[in-house]
């Protein structure tokens, strides 16, 4: 937005994390390539779920990213509400996506996985449907930021739900632990815990990096994108209402 | 509504006043100020902010910069009413429910009574019509109901934006009248309009585009 | 108050008079409920078993539908404008709002529920456990829906849009409320429980739900 103080941030922001940028996609390749050669070929198969349980070096860091991608966006969607800072709705907007894909990925590996140990794709066991109502709320709140044309509005009216959501989400979990020992008794295998033995501990924390440097990459660019989109939008504003660019002072 | 006395002296202060609708000054730099017994016209082309400066007045939109004041109202008190382009009826409910609801929100320490809604209703020229469903009324005279908001709770600063515009001619001297009585009685008014008003304006505030 | 007793007042009337949407609402439950029997076969037992969940996820998605215009149409209208220039509280608006679409809406869902219960073989305790646990856990729906009107308030169809966005935020009502039932039936499974957690949804709801809801009211607004 030309002309208001909103511009003078993001353009500092753009300097900097065009800079962030190729490191953290050196990084992550790095990580990957490393993890996943630890992940695939050196680290042991399990005792019990044999090479199954490789899957959790996919599956563990993309639930978690899936839920620090909410926190990040509960930060930034205080930071619009409250503080006014210009680019946290930007970051809010840029970290959704992210954040879907996430949940996306932890419910469809948490399924492949699920088809060797359950004997079936999908049970309704209380991670996995509390992380499939994450992945609704994820989604719905990209078809709130897409339903609204002004961008600043859609960020301040997604925050209020970012906000509500994050009151809500330890409620549902709540709920769903609750409905879950209600009607299914611990007979699922529980995966993960403090058992894991060091040679699949490392391969795990060498792929969280991994996956941590590919969201800060994924995040930025998204950031940036989102920025230049603004940027073009305004430009079709200035375009149509050629006048009104600068401040008129009286 | 048969009050008459006259309100307590209001000053409407605005200082570098600045808006911004989605991302480009509407305009900015804007200070004026009104006293009781005023009249100011808002003119400008269509697009220059009229409509937004009186929503701003209204405190519908936050000012980008600046400063809004009313020397002299009390704190707790709205002081404004405000007419936009819409009518605010519902086209269901009686012209009675619909003065007893607004009533009720613009409550000030006393309910009305069946005779207020009345007399309101015949000031606007349409105690006939007040059992009937706004819904089978003529554009006109649901213009002509949404003025008789403005009589039903007195308040000083009256803002109307384009107020002329679709109103019969009943309608016009009508709500000539009105805006006479209010500066009478000490009220401020502040009326956008790309016309001339039928009462001269004691200021004029033009905004540009340019 | 007398502001905020005319909202709830005008809210009723609107949604029982023509163009409201407190009969469709009504309908729309009970073709739900009908609708699920020719989903699963009509089995007796079966039905007897699932009734009360069919009832409630029925209510539910009843409770979804007019929220678009509890909000929406005051603001085509230009009556929110008014409201906030009156200095009317926006969140003593939003609640009166809740409160008159919940007596027109939710309660008659609330009284049809045991009557339709006939319909899914349920017995006569089956029959006012769900009423009890639809009466506490309603008011939860309607305010979480507020929420969803308030934020889709600038949008000209904001319909699907606020079904997406409150069915999420209503998964533990819908799971405390449905768990209260059948705890209230069959002995082993809790009742006071679930029964508690549902109402302290709705108490939780109404302490919250018009404040975040006049928040994003103006926010529409801006």
């Amino acid at each position: 937005m030309p002309s208001l103080t909103s511009l003078a941030n993001p353009t500092r922001f753009l300097a900097l994390s065009g800079a962030i940028l190729p490191w953290a996609a050196a990084a992550a390749a790095l990580l990957f390539a490393i993890g996943l050669v630890m992940a695939l070929v050196t680290s042991p198969p399990d005792y019990q779920q044999g090479d199954t349980v490789r899957i959790m070096y996919v599956h563990v860091p993309s639930v978690t990213l899936a839920m620090g991608c909410y926190a990040a966006m509960a930060i930034s969607a205080l930071g619009t509400l409250v503080w006014r800072h210009p680019l946290a709705d930007v970051s809010a907007k840029a970290a959704a996506p992210l954040g879907a894909a996430f949940t996306f990925l932890g419910l469809v590996t948490g399924a492949i996985w699920g088809k060797p140990m359950w004997g079936t794709w999908w049970v309704w066991d209380a991670r996995l449907t509390s992380f499939l109502v994450l992945l609704i709320m994820y989604l719905g709140l990209m078809a709130l930021w897409r339903a609204f044309d002004d961008p600043a509005r859609a960020g301040r009216i997604a925050a209020v739900l970012i906000l509500v959501g994050s009151i809500n989400l330890p409620i549902i979990k709540f709920s769903v632990d609750w409905w879950n020992t209600l009607h299914q008794p611990a007979s699922i295998l529980r995966l993960g815990g403090p058992s894991i033995h060091s040679s699949m501990l490392w391969p795990l924390f060498v792929m969280m990096a991994a996956f941590a440097a590919l969201f800060v990459w994924a995040w930025l660019a998204a950031m940036r994108a989102e920025i230049y989109r603004r940027r073009v939008r305004t430009a079709e504003l200035v375009a149509a209402h050629p006048t009104a660019l600068e401040p008129r002072t009286a | 509504m048969t009050v008459t006395e006259a309100f307590p002296a209001l000053k409407l202060k605005a200082q570098d006043l600045a808006c911004s609708r989605g991302g480009r000054f509407v305009f900015s730099g804007l200070s004026f100020e009104l006293a009781s017994g005023a009249l100011m016209a808002v003119t400008g082309p269509n697009g220059a902010g009229k409509s937004s400066l009186l929503r701003l007045l209204a405190g519908l939109l936050r000012p980008t910069a600046g400063d809004i004041a009313c020397e002299g109202g009390r704190e707790d008190e709205p002081v404004a009413h405000y007419l936009g382009h819409l009518d605010a009826l519902k086209p269901a409910m009686t012209l009675a429910e619909t003065l007893r609801f607004w009533g009720a929100i613009y409550q000030q320490g006393r309910v009305l009574t069946d005779s207020d809604l009345n007399e309101a209703a015949e000031s606007v020229g349409l105690g006939h019509a007040i059992d009937l469903p706004v819904g089978v009324l003529s554009a006109g005279q649901r213009r002509r109901a949404a003025l008789a908001r403005l009589i039903l709770s007195p308040r000083p600063l009256w803002l109307l934006d384009e107020p002329f515009a679709a109103l019969d001619s009943q309608g016009e001297s009508l709500l000539r009248r009105l805006m006479g009585d209010h500066i009478g009685r000490q009220g401020l008014i502040v009326a956008a309009t790309h016309q001339a008003l039928p009462i001269p304006p004691d200021t004029t505030l033009t905004l540009n585009t340019t | 108050m007398s502001g905020f007793l005319a909202i709830i007042r005008q809210t009723v009337r609107l949604e029982l008079r023509a163009g409201g949407g407190a009969a469709v609402a009504l309908i729309f439950f009970l073709a739900v409920v009908t609708a699920v029997p020719f989903g699963v076969g009509p089995d007796l037992k079966l039905l007897a078993r699932i009734g009360p969940a069919i009832l409630w996820v029925a209510a539910l998605l009843a409770a979804l539908l007019g929220l678009d215009r509890l909000f929406g149409a005051d603001r085509e209208d230009g009556s929110l404008d008014l409201i906030i220039v009156s200095g009317e509280p926006l969140a003593l608006y939003a609640l009166g709002r809740a409160v008159g679409h919940w007596l027109a809406t939710g309660l008659p869902i609330v009284v049809a529920a045991p009557v339709l219960g006939l319909l899914l073989n349920l017995d006569p305790p089956a029959m006012g456990a769900v009423a009890l646990t639809l009466l506490a856990g309603s008011p939860a729906l309607t305010l979480i829906g507020t929420v969803g009107a308030a934020l889709t308030a600038g949008l000209p169809r904001g319909g699907l849009l606020i079904a997406i966005l409150v069915l999420p935020l209503t998964v533990p009502v819908l799971i405390f409320g449905v768990s209260a039932t059948t705890g209230a039936l069959s002995d082993p499974e809790p009742f006071l429980a679930p029964f508690l957690f549902l109402c302290a949804c709705s108490l939780a709801a109404l302490a919250l739900a018009p404040f975040v809801a006049a928040a994003a009211l103006r926010l529409a607004l801006e």
